[in-house]
């Protein structure tokens, strides 16, 4: 019987989907706009998180050493530094590289380069380029390297420790990207439950048109799960149909967006990204469906079961 | 059968619908209960399928209280009855097949007792013709036997029909009356309530005259009193 009762709700579920075909294309279309802001909260978090991970890695500590630091205790202090767990890596320059690095930066600057022709060496000490894992560390790192000052002369072989140029710039970005973050999601979630309302209203106003044939199913003598079951059956394919639309809406949506984020982000491209991870996004988009469909048409009859 | 004993019902707004009401339906009776309007008729029989609860007293439908019964028993007891009402009711998105199919599917029947009863009960109301229509494209009278065979279709102890011709012309009105006389003669009990005094004359039945809520009169010859 369990089986039997199963297949009829199933049966007018989709029957009744099917004969208010107009009432469904309008659920399913506001369903589809609630769809569309959730699955914005994955791309929009991706690209934010891109971002902010693209700015972090602009950040490091460049330190230069004296001409006269000898390698040894150079890589020492490099191997030193790569066993702290704040940084993420360390890179060495040699004085060589540093120079051609000079030359290069300054290839048009005829009095620079004739200058260090007629010094006759290298005045370029060595280099090491840390990056930590988290901004917050470099004033940690700074502070361990601080004893290997050259400025109290003796055996010491720092000549410099400082943030790139940019130091400020990425640490205002960085706040800012973090601002824009907490406020986009707070935005998005707000925007996605004011159409999850919508929504839910949207269902309670099918149902309560058809809040009378429901008595009239109870007087009947059917159960409440026997009455209930249908209406949840076509909340749940309006959820499905909508995912399905609004997974369709993404693919051109993200192919037009992709070059843009692409280029003014950090490099995310959201159409890849939604290529890539389309299975998680496919799953949330349905789930998030299926759910809003079948639990506001759950509740939105319930009220109306009491006879 | 169904048993009344000292039924009151004041609604929330303090108007007494029912007032001490108290008689008794054998099986296989056809009832006429009449009244003036708002005289608490239909509060009468939404009382026997548990749709009104009454202030005080009790209603017993084959020896069961029907008011202290809960959840899945109300379900059963309504299976057991069915009920017609003035303004047809019909479930708009289903044909007239599946509305009466509705009401044997309620009550746990198989597809092949659904195949062959359905068709059946819609014969005996004399509306095959129509059963793949939608109640919309029925006229008032069409729609009336489609809800009629919906109520028998399960063969209830008990019809309920509350102004069953309410909105029905007098050709249909007489048919409907024969209708309901076959289905008492297939030993159901009918209730209807009714304030077409024709009807009452054609039936020429018991007849239970309520006046502001009370029995003021039960008789077995109507045409004395109407
Ligand atoms: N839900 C309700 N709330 C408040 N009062 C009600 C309600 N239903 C009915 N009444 C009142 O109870 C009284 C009896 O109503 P009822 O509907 O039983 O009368 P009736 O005999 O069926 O009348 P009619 O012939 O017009 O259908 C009336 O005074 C009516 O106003
Ligand atoms: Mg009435």
């Amino acid at each position: 019987m369990f089986f039997t009762k199963l297949k009829r709700v199933i049966r007018y579920g989709f029957l009744n989907f099917w004969r208010n075909a107009f009432i469904s294309a309008t659920s399913v279309l506001v369903m589809v706009i609630t769809l569309l802001f959730i699955g914005s909260i994955i791309f929009i978090s991706a690209i934010l998180a891109a971002s902010l991970d693209g700015v972090r890695t602009q950040v490091d500590l460049s330190v230069t050493f004296i001409p006269e630091a000898p390698n040894i205790e150079i890589l020492a202090l490099k191997e030193e530094l790569e066993a702290r767990p704040d940084v993420a890596s360390v890179m060495y320059s040699s004085r060589e590289e540093v120079l051609s690095e000079f030359r290069e930066r300054h290839a048009g600057d005829r009095i620079i380069l004739q200058t260090m022709e007629e010094l006759g060496r290298n005045p370029l000490g060595a280099n090491l380029t840390i990056q930590a894992y988290n901004p917050e560390s470099y004033q940690d790192i700074a502070a361990f390297l601080e004893p290997e000052m050259a400025l109290g002369g003796g055996e010491n072989i720092i000549y410099r420790i400082n943030f790139r140029d940019n130091e400020l710039a990425i640490s205002r970005l960085t706040s800012l990207i973090g601002a824009v973050e907490r406020f986009g999601l707070v935005l998005t979630v707000a925007l996605a439950f004011v159409s999850v309302l919508i929504t839910f209203n949207t269902v309670r106003l099918i149902i309560y048109t058809a809040r009378e044939e429901i008595a009239v199913m109870r007087l009947v003598g059917a159960s409440t799960r026997y009455i209930r079951g249908p209406f949840v059956i076509s909340g749940v394919l309006y959820g499905v149909i909508a995912a399905l639309i609004t997974l369709a809406v993404f693919y051109p949506m993200t192919y037009w967006l992709g070059e843009l984020t692409e280029n003014f982000f950090i490099g995310l491209n959201v159409f890849n990204y939604y290529l890539e991870n389309f299975l998680q996004i496919f799953l949330l988009t349905v789930l998030s469906g299926v759910f809003i469909g079948g639990i506001s048409s759950y509740m939105a009859v319930k009220r109306y079961l009491k006879i | 059968m169904i048993y009344f004993e000292e039924v009151s019902k004041m609604y929330p707004d303090e108007s007494l619908a029912l007032d001490g009401v108290t008689f008794s339906v054998e099986p296989n009776e056809f009832i006429s209960v009449v009244g003036h309007s708002g005289a608490g008729k239909t509060t009468l029989l939404k009382m026997i399928v548990a749709e009104e609860y009454p202030t005080s007293g009790s209603v017993l439908v084959s020896s069961e209280e029907v008011h202290k019964l809960k959840g899945e028993a109300i379900n059963r007891l309504r299976r057991r009855i069915g009920i017609i009402f003035q303004d047809f009711r019909l479930l708009s998105h289903k044909t007239v097949y599946e509305n009466v199919a509705f009401a044997m599917e309620v009550a746990g029947r198989t597809e092949e007792e659904i195949h062959s009863d359905v068709p059946h009960a819609l014969e005996l109301v004399g509306i095959t013709r129509k059963m793949w229509n939608f109640p919309n494209e029925l006229s008032g009278g069409e729609q009336q036997r489609v809800a009629i065979a919906r109520a028998i279709v399960n063969q209830p102890e008990i019809v309920i029909a509350d102004e069953p011709t309410g909105n029905l012309d007098p050709e249909n009105t007489y048919d409907i009356v024969q209708i309901l006389k076959r289905i008492n003669n297939l030993e159901t009990t009918v209730i209807i309530a009714t304030h077409n005094t024709g009807v009452v004359e054609a039936l020429n039945n018991r007849v239970v005259v309520l006046d502001s809520g009370k029995v003021v009169r039960d008789t077995k010859c109507p045409n004395l009193i109407v």
